[in-house]
């Protein structure tokens, strides 16, 4: 909200430059977000009177006018306006003045006829959008006096960043308000009287809806001067605020709502049929917004009516037909009092965020409907004449919000802000605040004003006093709280942990999105169910992923494209998993890697990442657990990878996650060219831990034969593992395979795996007797259960 | 005796001619080695008659000491030379890079992330977690942030149509922490939040911390204490700083936080508009109506909340000066925090 420091001065006298009064402002919890000048730098302007104006001789458009204001003599000025005449005043700059935007003015001759200085529109000095005619200005103003003083332009226009809960300091009188209760200081308010009716003229109110609209002030005007103008000083407050001049019925209308925080609307009196009821919308009713939209309304919002059909939505927005048009004369005034409840969160429904409803979702006073219309009333007859009917007021007795007194414990202040407020102090804040104190002891009863809608419970008063007395003034104390070690589990891997270890390996973490683009996510997972978001913020974030592989696809490709061949990332996060039609969320981490195995270098040949140098990092992280030898893969298909270059990782029955290579049509699709590698594992329950616990070394020497066995290309590594384990008899303490080979020397459909058996026992040396018959157990086992030779 | 002799000459001359090491240990092995020529001599020894044992044990024995004496001269000749030939024949360009891999490194907001769960458990709270597909109860109703309550504005929230929404905040980890766990409790939440909201600052996925004490007799003044300690830790130098009223549902009061600006002091800059602060989070003490929602009986028990942007932290801890650098995943960006 933009507010004139001018006006608030108006009604409280803090004697603070406009910076103290910012800085006071903000720590007492109306934070001000930016202060700025309220009229651009410009100098040299006086207020100019038009004595004379003729044609001038060599041009259609111009005239020479005789100008008083810039001295004891008339200045000769050529002037372009259509609307000048004898008479009027203007803003007059002088020769030497300089203009926003750093015009300077000087005596020129225009079309062959002497120019002393320039008459100025509002948009040359920065204050309106309009470059029709000269700025008017009141004749009241002294002739000659200094421009920026006689509009007291050298004003602040703060920005206020007003919390939800403060609708009271949605208005000047609001932050008034504030500014006096932070300084300690009296308001004043403007005086408002009653203005008597000039005739008997009423226009009947039906409130059909109390709870929603206890309260309804109107009144009938007639005999407005629709060519009435909006006066300077009222558009300049307009503008200071944020606000455009209209028409002076709706420029008074906003000037109130500014000034009370009263929002109030003007009908064109000629378009109301029989009376207005405020009432829930009935089934199918349409409107037409004042701003040309048409909308279905809901049942459960309030709308103002007469007996055609709704003619606004009450306290947001008024209707079309019924608005003040050029030539309208009779209106009738609308002041009520909407509670929070029946206007919070329409406005936001119909796509809309007025000045009106975000006064009554956050509470208008419920007490100043009246004085609101008798404000209203002279500033409208002052400006456009007319006739006032009587002020009626229309209510539901039961149904006026109450403000039930609050009960207040000072030990629970000192309690809650940790320091102790003088009991005088509490009861002056309170008292500053415009609350009603009662009681004495260890309990006050608090009555809060009428426009404090935020102040139900003792917190509340507890933040009044709090923030008034000042945040600064409570101090910084370590709290007295029981001192209790925190779990450090080694059972389960820390996700750092997770995270460190595929750093350490080459890895450069990511963050993506968890809602992905719906397209990337079908052409990887084709068919797979996935959880749509009702309301994405584009088509690319339309569905939360089910598998880190799409962002980490997407971010694969992004990188591509600027230039980076060897890529190895990694993700820990959420995957939204919909399983017979219900959501699970778990964490997992996921890895991609392509290009180059290592970064480039002298020392190593270059050689393309393949699905080894991948699952040696699965590897490591399951080498974390103690676990790695118990954890398995399984060649299997997976709907996003290579059918022949893919495995699930298990552990006994379960399966533990993915690797393998992106399947090559998504990689065509894709236009990614070098395979990318991709794994990807739940963490919970994958990376739990053993305690280490200590088992003897044995202290004999251990004895290796090595063993090149032929096998066909489908008996895997596993089952010759096993194999040559059931052989061993337990005396193998490590098999390692140093070696695959195809080739010379082996049968197409055969592969040679040569197998280091590192032989051990734990209570004697093993003779090569013992090695030797290990060997010959070996070879008669994968011989006769593998159908393999033996090489070499 | 004169066998003895010749082998001793003819051993010390191939001795003389060995030209390294592998050929100086085959004269050993030939003449000392488990079936060497003076070893073969000395087991013959026990044949010859007792009266000539004697010495030719010496004999022979003092040919052995020649030899082995000799074999040791040599072998550190031939080793000298060795050493000799190696210093000579190399200088390496040592300015070569190593071999192998490199090193990455976690993300920017993951680093940030974890060093504030290391402030604050020091501190002696606990992490928590909790889903990020949240119901209204817990990320609004809980909260104290009935439907059509203003607030909600602030909170642009994506729903999925069924009642069901992303999380708009790591608030309802506390509320769920505070069911499971019941008080008292010292807490943080951290995770990714979402709001429907995009542009040059605001970015529809970001992380938050958030923060819970609840206890007999917790404070205002204790909430101060807790996160000037923090930001001091986190920057790494005190920093000035000031609570400004503020207002959220779920707390009362509450308090928007700036420290000093990190990057004129207080100066005044553009970062910090002039003004000298940075905000860096909302607190405040939690609403009763939270507490009663999570069947904690507000007379007895208070505390405070607080709740930070991590990407907020990182981008004034790491100088980062847009937002969607985070989650461009550019790798020329993120490898620039892979030191420490």
């Amino acid at each position: 909200m933009r507010v004139s420091l001018a006006w608030i001065n108006e009604w409280v006298e803090t004697g603070w430059d406009p910076a103290t009064l910012c800085n006071r402002l903000t720590m007492g919890g109306i934070e001000v977000e930016s202060i700025e000048p309220a009229a651009a730098e410009f100098t040299g302007v006086v207020v100019g009177e038009v004595l004379s104006v003729e044609r001038h001789p060599g041009a259609d458009k111009l005239t020479v006018c005789q100008i008083a204001g810039g001295g004891a003599q008339a200045l000769q000025i050529v002037c372009g306006a259509p609307n000048v005449r004898a008479g009027m005043k203007a803003p007059l700059a002088l020769e030497g003045a300089t203009l926003p935007g750093g015009l300077v003015i000087r005596r020129a001759k225009l079309r062959g006829v002497e120019s002393a200085g320039m008459l100025c529109s509002g948009r040359e000095l920065g204050l309106s959008e309009d470059q029709d005619g000269l700025l008017e200005l009141p004749v009241q103003l002294a002739t000659g006096a200094p421009f920026r003083e006689a509009l007291k332009l050298d004003d602040s226009i703060l920005t206020l960043n007003v919390t939800p809960n403060r609708g009271d300091v949605l208005s000047m009188i609001g932050v008034a308000r504030e500014v006096a209760a932070i300084a300690g200081r009296k308001l004043t308010p403007p005086f408002v009287e009653p203005i008597a009716a000039a005739n008997f003229a009423r226009f009947e109110v039906r409130l059909e809806a109390p709870a929603g609209c206890p309260r309804f002030a109107g009144r009938v005007i007639k005999g407005i001067d629709p060519k009435a103008r909006t006066p300077l000083w009222m558009s300049e407050r307009l503008r200071r605020a944020g606000l455009r001049p209209i028409s002076p019925i709706v420029d008074v209308t906003n000037y109130v709502m500014l000034e009370f925080g009263q929002p109030m609307h003007a009908y064109d009196l000629r378009r109301l049929s029989s009376h207005i009821e405020v009432r829930k919308a009935r089934q199918g009713e349409r409107l037409t917004l004042l701003d040309g939209r048409e909308i279905g309304i809901d049942s459960d919002t309030l709308v103002i009516a007469d007996a055609v059909g709704p003619v606004g939505l009450a306290g947001i927005m008024g209707g079309e037909k019924s608005g003040i048009a050029a030539d309208t004369a009779d209106v009738f005034l609308e002041v009520a009092f909407f509670t929070p409840d029946a206007i919070a969160g329409r406005a936001r429904r119909y796509g809309m965020l007025t000045d009106a409803s975000q006064r009554f979702e956050r509470g208008v006073d419920p007490r100043q409907q009246e004085r609101a219309v008798e404000r209203a009333t002279r500033l409208l007859m002052d400006i456009a004449g007319g006739q006032p009917g009587p002020t009626v007021l229309t209510q539901v007795e039961t149904q006026q919000p109450k403000r039930p007194s609050v009960t207040l414990r000072p030990e629970r202040v000192a309690s809650l802000l940790g320091v102790q407020v003088p009991r005088s102090d509490i009861e002056d804040i309170l008292r500053r605040l415009g609350m009603q104190v009662a009681g004495a002891g260890d309990k006050l009863g608090v009555i809060p004003p009428s426009h404090r809608f935020d102040i139900t419970i003792e917190q509340d008063l507890i933040e009044e006093i709090g923030r008034i007395y000042g945040y600064d003034e409570i101090p910084r104390k370590d709290a007295k709280v029981p001192q209790r070690p925190q779990p450090a589990t080694e059972k389960r891997i820390s996700r750092e942990r997770l995270m460190l270890l595929l750093a350490d390996r080459g890895y450069q973490e990511t963050i993506t999105y968890s809602f992905v683009d719906t397209r990337t996510q079908r052409l990887l997972f084709p068919g797979r169910e996935a959880l749509a978001v009702a309301n994405p913020i584009s088509a690319e974030l339309g569905e939360m992923r089910v598998s880190l592989w799409p962002g980490l696809v997407e971010v694969l490709r992004g990188n591509l494209r600027r230039q980076q061949d060897r890529v190895r990332l990694f993700e820990v996060g959420t995957r939204f998993e919909m399983q017979g039609g219900k959501l699970v969320e778990s964490q997992v981490i996921a890895g991609l890697i392509t290009g180059a195995a290592l970064p480039e270098q002298w020392a190593a040949k270059k050689r393309a990442s393949d699905f080894f140098d991948l699952k040696s990092d699965v590897e490591a992280l399951f080498g974390l657990t103690g676990r790695a030898a118990v954890i398995s893969y399984i060649a299997a298909p997976h709907e996003c990878l290579h059918p022949g270059k893919s495995a699930a990782v298990m552990d006994g029955e379960t399966r533990l996650g993915w690797l393998g290579q992106l399947h090559p049509e998504t990689s065509r699709r894709l236009e990614i060219r070098e395979p990318p590698w991709l794994f990807e594992l739940g963490i919970d329950p994958s990376f739990q831990s053993e305690v280490p616990v200590f088992t003897d070394i044995s202290r004999f020497p251990a004895i290796r034969r090595d063993l090149a066995v032929v096998i066909d290309e489908a008996t895997t590594l596993d089952e010759l593992k096993k194999a040559v384990n059931l052989a061993a008899k337990g005396l193998l303490r490590e098999l390692n395979v140093f070696d695959v080979y195809r080739g010379t020397g082996v049968e197409p459909g055969r592969k040679s795996v040569a197998l280091g058996l590192i032989l051990q026992e734990t209570s004697r040396t093993l003779t090569d007797v013992d090695a030797d018959a290990v060997v010959a157990a070996v070879v008669a086992l994968v011989k006769g259960d593998l159908k393999a030779a033996i090489r070499g | 005796m004169k066998d003895l002799d010749s082998l001793i000459k003819r051993t010390l001359d191939q001795i003389a001619s060995s030209s390294d090491l592998a050929a100086l240990d085959a004269v050993r092995v030939g003449v000392l080695g488990k079936k060497g020529s003076i070893t073969e001599q000395l087991k013959l020894l026990g044949r010859l008659p007792a009266g000539e044992r004697r010495a030719a044990g010496a004999a022979i024995n003092e040919a052995k000491d020649r030899i082995a004496a000799a074999l040791d001269l040599r072998r550190a000749v031939l080793e000298g030379e060795a050493v000799g030939r190696d210093l000579a024949a190399g200088s390496i360009d040592v300015t070569l890079p190593g071999r192998g891999v490199a090193v990455g490194g976690l993300h920017p907001v993951t680093r940030t992330r974890f060093r504030i769960e290391a402030i604050f458990r020091q501190a002696g709270f606990s992490v928590a977690e909790g889903p990020e597909v949240e119901d209204d109860f817990h990320n609004f109703e809980a909260l104290n942030i009935p439907t059509d309550h203003p607030a909600r504005a602030m909170h642009d929230t994506f729903y999925f149509g069924d009642g069901r929404l992303l999380r708009t905040h790591t608030s309802p980890v506390q509320i769920r922490a505070m069911q499971k766990d019941g008080v008292p409790i010292r807490v943080i939440a951290p995770g990714p939040v979402y709001r429907r909201d995009s542009d040059v600052t605001h970015s529809p996925m970001f992380h938050q911390v958030e923060g819970l004490v609840i206890d007999e007799d917790i404070s205002l003044a204790n909430l101060k204490g807790m996160l000037a300690g923090f930001a001091e830790q986190f920057f790494e130098k005190p920093r000035g700083m000031r609570f400004r009223p503020s207002y959220f549902p779920f707390t009362e009061p509450s308090a928007e936080v700036d420290i000093q600006c990190v990057f004129c002091d207080g100066a005044g800059c553009r970062l910090c508009k002039q003004t000298g602060w940075l905000e860096i989070l909302g607190c405040g003490m939690v609403h009763p109506n939270v507490l009663r929602a999570c069947g904690v009986d507000p007379e007895r028990w208070q505390g405070y909340a607080f709740g930070m942007g991590i990407e907020r932290l990182a981008m004034l801890r790491y100088s980062v000066n847009d937002l969607r650098l985070f989650f461009e995943n550019d790798l020329r960006f993120l490898a620039q925090f892979n030191r420490g």
